[in-house]
Order: C-alpha cells, then structure tokens, then sequence
C-alpha cells in the first residue's frame, strides 16, 4: 500500500484544523497528480501528492486529517499524530512540516504552531485565505508574526491561481537549506500546558494582528435566519424537500434514457446473437444486470452534489447544530445528520461519513442504524410492487395513495432507526457518560467548483466500482443459478424449474414461507444480497425465464398475478429492515474493525425483518381474507 | 435549569450553560462540575480548551437551538462554536 520511500525527495506534511483550507491548498500544490489510498489497517484516507517544484526540487505532500492538537482522539486524529511523529513504519517521517491556518481565524491555529515546534521538524506557518483576511480589514504583521512564533510565516490563497508561487518558492529554500533537526520534545499537552499555550498564542496574536472593531457580518446576517429556531428548521426542511425533490423527480429523465439504451442494447443481442445460452447470458444476465445497478448513478450523483455543496458552504455544520437536540433524543449526535443524510442515497458512502464523529460511541451508533435509511437500492424494490398492488388513487387532495405508501416507507425507516438508536445507548452504553457535542460553525463560503467536481466524481467512481465487481458478478452468478442444470428434453415445466436456483429456493422458502414468501421471492433474495435493487432483476430473470420474454418486460403484471396483496405488503416491510446488501456488511466490518458489530446490525436487522414482515402478512391476509 | 445555579456559580459568575441569546462576557474560568468526574472531566476540559475557551477569552451567545434553547452557538473571540448547554455550564462567564 505505502509508496516507496523517495531518498532523494523533501517530504512535506500539511498540518492544520478542520475548516483551515488545508485540502483546498494540497489541491492547489499537487493538482492532478496526487495519489488517494488508506493507510494501512484503517479506514483512514491517505493523500500524497508528489511535484516537481520551480526549482527542480522534488517534493512529496501528505494531506493530513485536520486536528485541534496532536493528541489523537479519533482514528483520523492518530493518524495525524503517528505520521507527524514518525510513528508508522509505512511512513516516511515527514522533513518539514506545513501548518496550514485559515488567516481569518488564527487564534486555534497558532496554538497548534506552538505545540508543532516541539515536534523538532522544520515548520512553516501557512496562513491561507489571506485575500479573504485582508478584504475584512485584518492586518497581520507577518514579520512579527513570524518573529513571536520564532517560525517563518508564507501566505497563500489555495483557490486562485498563482495563490501559491510564494510558498513554493519558500518551500524550495526550505529544501535546498541544511536541515537542522532538534530533538521530539512532544508529549501530550496536559490541561494546563493547553492553557498556557492558548493563552501565548493570544498574546501573539495581541501584538501581530490588528482585527477591525466590525467583523465580517454576512455569516452573521445569514445565520440570523438559517439559525432562527423557527426560520432555521423551515430552512433545513425545504433544503430537504428541494434535495429529495431533485434526487426522485430531475433524475427521473436521465434515468429513463439510461434504462432505455440498456434494454436497446440487449434488443440488439437478442437480435444479431442466435437463441440459445450465449444469447441468454449477454442480454440477460451482462447487460441487464449492469444496467440495473447503472441506473442508479444519476439519483447518487445529485444526492452527491448537494451534499458537497452544503459541505463545501459550510452549512452542514449548521444542520448538525439545528438537528442536535432533535437526535440526541434518540441518542444520536447532531454530526450523525450528515451521514445519515447520506445512507438515503447509500448506506456505504454514509458508513464511511461517520469518520467525522471523533466519540466511538456515537460513531457505532450511528453506523449501527445507516442501514435502515432508505437508500436508492430500495427504491426500485418499492416501486415495482408498489406500482403492481397499490392503487393510484387520491387520498386527500394531490395526495395520492401510492405516494402515501413510499412516504410510509420512508417514515419507517426513520422511525426505527431513532428506535433502534434509542434502544442501543439504554443495552451498550448504559455506562458511559454521553459525549459531547462541541463543533465549529466555519464562515460560509462560496463553494469552489473544482473540488466538488473531484468529490462528485470520486463517489460515482466508487460507486460504478462497486457496481462494476460485486452486484455483477452476483448477477451473473443469479443467471447461472437460474440456468443450470438445463432442464431436461422434452420438460414439460419451465426451465427454471430444474436449475439450482429452485434448489436454494426449496431450502429457504420453508423457513420464509411463515411471512408468505414463495420459492421464486426466496430465490430472489439471495443474489439480494449483492445490493437490494438486484432482487428485481432477479425476480425479473426467475419470471423471465419462466414466463418467456412477455414477461419480463411486465414484471409488475407478473407479480400482481402470481403473488397475494399480503406477500407484497410483507416483501415492502422486509425491505425496510433487512440486512439485505453485502457490500454494507462489509463496509460495517471495515470501519468498525470488528467482526462484532457487523453480526450486530445483520442479526438485529434480520429479526426486525423477520418479525415486522410475518406480522404484516398475518393481519394482511386476515384483513384480505 | 436554573436549579443548578448554586453557590459554586456564584464564586466565579454565571455558567454559559445558563446564559440566554444576546449575553456578552468574558471567561472567567473552566471548570468542570460536579456532574462529571475523573477522566470525563478532564477530558471535557481539555476540549473546551482545544477550541479555544480560555480564561479571558470574549463571549457572546448568538444563537440557540430550536428545542428547549439547546445547543448553543457562541461567539469565541473570532470564531463561532456550537456546544449543548451541559458543556457549556464548565465555562464560567461574568
């Protein structure tokens, strides 16, 4: 995993606390040839980029996790600490060290200056944003700065180009001069080593900066709404609306032209290829199954999108502080907003946001009931039998009954994760005091189209990746069992009938068939475990195969022939809580390190399943007759 | 809320847990009450100390959270923090 360790290149280390522009500058340094992996055993993300510097030097960048201090509370925190000391044997201890501040908001950052020159590396204060500081008015001594904190001071601003030629050309001084290093002298600030370190930085900042009386006030003015208990929630719900608006409703054409080409292409196969297994494999198994999982990319790219702009705006810190109250009823922190938000369009993506929750045990909480946010996987699951068994018929007003039943849905999966959250501080963490909730609420900022270009695109990329190898392979291995063995010559039944596919579906369905599945729904189920979605390709290839081609392109009608009202409502409420994706188990197993926690959320996830389908199914089919 | 106004808020002034939108002061101290003891204490402390709440440090509640007042954003010198009240009656106010 770790990159050869260069003799001959200058490592730099970009330090600083969150909301410092640190990532925005390790763009602007090494712009496209930076280098995204983990490091090894954690989930943390390892950035390095390597430059040719004016010079000709070459020199080596780590974007580091941002950090108040070197002491390491959260996995991301530890790796600060451990690669800035040159604990961990993959890395490279860096030469010099770059702490990078936001020039507007120096007082944190120059109490990390002062905990970093004990560090015995070469440092050099970034002060990035300058433009931003300058245009309020703070003017910053820079030579005094510099000589208060016995360490060079450079300013930048990441985001324009140009903005960096002058840390650059004191990067190459750095690693042209004799390098003197010193002594580590650090240790973990006690509390009073914090206050005393505070309370010179403060001293400094006395001396080297004069701050105009009348601040910035168009943070102010915007959070005078955007924070107002009433105007601030209203906000929040119409940036919801406007956001699930804009994932069902403006995806809706992309994804229609998408699952056109794909039935187009596979018309195509049917077409040109004679009938027979070849055939069978490439239009039905290849190009349906790709198509099925591509489908989805639209409505995660402006999941996405919306997100990093928030993100990027600075206004998810808000919605953390709005939402903190709401969820810590539930026993859920405020910075639980964000990736649960997340897990509506994927469990896996929101899994992995909850790295931003530094408390192991809000971490694990909320890991714990991502999953039962309805991601988009399901929402193909939920249409088609809702389109099949639920009449679309006016409720109240522009309410429709269809409608009402997907909100229903929605609202369940909600629910039981505020009550399974609930119900996991009173069993794990009975013990334990409840941590605390203490974040910053950065200045707003316009978001720079750049970086959520590179964030956009790096998610879709996950997400093909994961659609390209797990959900594929789970596909075609769905046609295979559907296939094999051939049904014998002359069979009067359908070919499905014979394969391997009936075999697994005959062992489960007895154990199922309480909550009224039958053998082609248990058989479903089980390539469902790829990812949710695939569950209607596969229910679409079990009929397929059995009905002929007529029957495929209606699913729906298929269903709602074959299956009772009470088996469509059951297989809707399973949806909600079963552990029915893989790839979120393992990603569970990842972030938590343990194979503990992952048994945890299937087991829990099962028996609710299990449970809220078979009573479904029982007062269904009692209230249907 | 306002039972936990004892004599020890007193001695150093009001606890910023307590204090409504609009106040403005400064740090007189961090100290963490009775509530939490040993690690949790010091550990809250240290927090609170890495964001930047000092002694002498200027405060101003600028906003406070939809239900029951809670969390709280503060105005800290030059940046804003958002905490939940029982954090915030460590840091002492005048």
């Amino acid at each position: 995993m770790s990159i050869a360790i260069e003799r001959n290149a200058s490592h730099f280390a970009l330090v600083g606390a969150p909301n410092s522009g640190k990532t925005a500058l390790f763009n602007a340094l090494t712009g496209a040839r930076q280098k995204v992996a983990n490091y090894p055993g954690v989930t943390v993300e390892r950035k390095t980029g390597a430059i040719q510097t004016p010079a000709g030097n070459r020199v080596i960048f780590f974007d580091l996790p941002g950090t108040y201090s070197l002491r390491g509370r959260s996995p991301d925190e530890e790796i600060t600490r451990d690669v800035v000391l040159g604990r961990l044997a993959s890395e490279p201890r860096p030469d010099f060290l770059l702490c990078v501040a936001d020039a507007t908001n120096l007082r944190v950052a120059l109490r990390l200056v002062i905990e970093l020159k004990k560090v015995g590396r070469p440092l050099l204060l970034v002060l990035n944003m300058i433009d931003i500081a300058r245009r309020r008015g703070i003017d910053i001594d820079l030579a005094k700065l510099s000589a208060e904190l016995a360490v060079p001071v450079v300013t930048s601003v990441a985001v324009r180009r140009g903005g960096t030629e002058e840390l650059l050309r004191r990067i190459d001084e750095l690693a042209a001069a004799p390098q003197i290093r010193r002594e580590n002298t650090w240790s973990p600030p006690s509390n009073s080593d914090l206050r005393a370190a505070q309370r010179e930085a403060d001293r400094i900042l006395r001396v080297a900066i004069a701050v105009p009386p009348k601040p910035d006030t168009l943070t102010a003015r915007v959070d005078a709404l955007l924070l107002h208990p009433v105007g601030g929630l209203l906000a929040l719900l119409f940036l919801l609306f406007i956001m699930f608006q804009a994932v069902f409703a403006w995806a809706r054409p992309l994804m229609d032209l998408i699952s056109a080409g794909f039935e187009a292409m596979g018309g195509l196969v049917h077409d040109v290829l004679p009938d027979g297994l070849l055939q069978s494999f490439i239009q039905n198994g290849v190009i349906s199954g790709v198509g099925s999982v591509i489908v989805f990319l639209p409505q995660i790219l402006i999941l996405f999108l919306f997100i990093l702009l928030l993100e990027d705006l600075g206004y998810m810190a808000r919605a953390a502080f709005l939402m903190d109250r709401i969820m810590g009823g539930a026993g859920l922190h405020g910075r639980a907003f964000i990736p649960l938000l997340s897990s509506f369009a994927c469990a896996i993506p929101g899994i992995m946001a909850t790295r931003v929750i530094d408390s192991r045990r809000d971490r694990l909480t909320t890991i714990l009931v991502a999953p039962l946010m309805t991601c988009s996987a399901r929402i193909p699951v939920y249409t088609l039998i809702i389109s099949a068994f639920i009449p679309d018929k006016p409720v109240w007003g522009i309410v429709r009954l269809q409608g009402l039943v997907m909100f229903g849905l929605y609202a369940a999966g909600i629910l039981s994760a505020l009550g399974v959250s609930f119900v996991a501080n009173y069993f794990f963490w009975r013990d334990n005091a409840t941590p605390p909730f203490m974040l910053e609420l950065p200045d707003y900022k316009i978001p720079r189209l750049r970086s959520v270009v590179i964030g956009v695109y790096t998610r879709a990329m996950m997400f093909l990746k994961r659609a390209g190898t797990t959900i594929f392979s789970m596909m075609v291995l769905i046609w295979f069992l559907a296939s094999f063995p051939r049904p014998p010559l002359g069979a009067a039944d359908p070919a499905i009938n014979y394969s391997l596919a009936a075999v697994i579906g005959s062992w489960i369905e007895p154990l199922l068939a309480p909550v009224g599945f039958n053998w082609q729904i248990s058989v479903a189920l089980v390539p469902g475990m790829a990812a949710r979605e695939v569950a209607v390709a596969a229910l679409g290839t079990v009929y397929a195969i059995e009905g002929g081609k007529e029957a495929a392109a209606q699913i729906g009608q298929a269903l709602a022939s074959k299956w009772s009202l009470a088996t469509a409502l059951a297989l809707l409420v399973w949806y909600i809580f079963a552990p029915q994706c893989a790839s979120t188990l393992a990603v569970i197993k990842r972030e938590t390190g343990s194979w503990r926690w992952m048994a945890i959320t299937f087991t829990y996830m099962l028996a609710l399943a299990y449970v809220a389908a078979l009573i479904t199914y029982k007062v269904a089919s009692a209230l249907t007759g | 809320m306002h039972n936990d106004v004892g004599p020890e808020s007193t001695r150093h002034g009001l606890p910023l847990g307590l204090a409504r939108r609009g106040f403005r002061g400064r740090i007189t101290t961090i100290e963490v009450g009775s509530g939490a003891q040993g690690p949790t204490a010091t550990e809250l402390e240290r927090r609170l100390l890495e964001l930047g709440f000092v002694e002498g440090a200027s405060v101003e509640v600028l906003h406070e959270g939809p239900l029951g007042h809670d969390p709280i954003a503060v105005r800290l010198n030059d940046t804003t923090i958002a905490l939940r009240r029982r954090e915030a009656m460590a840091v002492y106010v005048t």
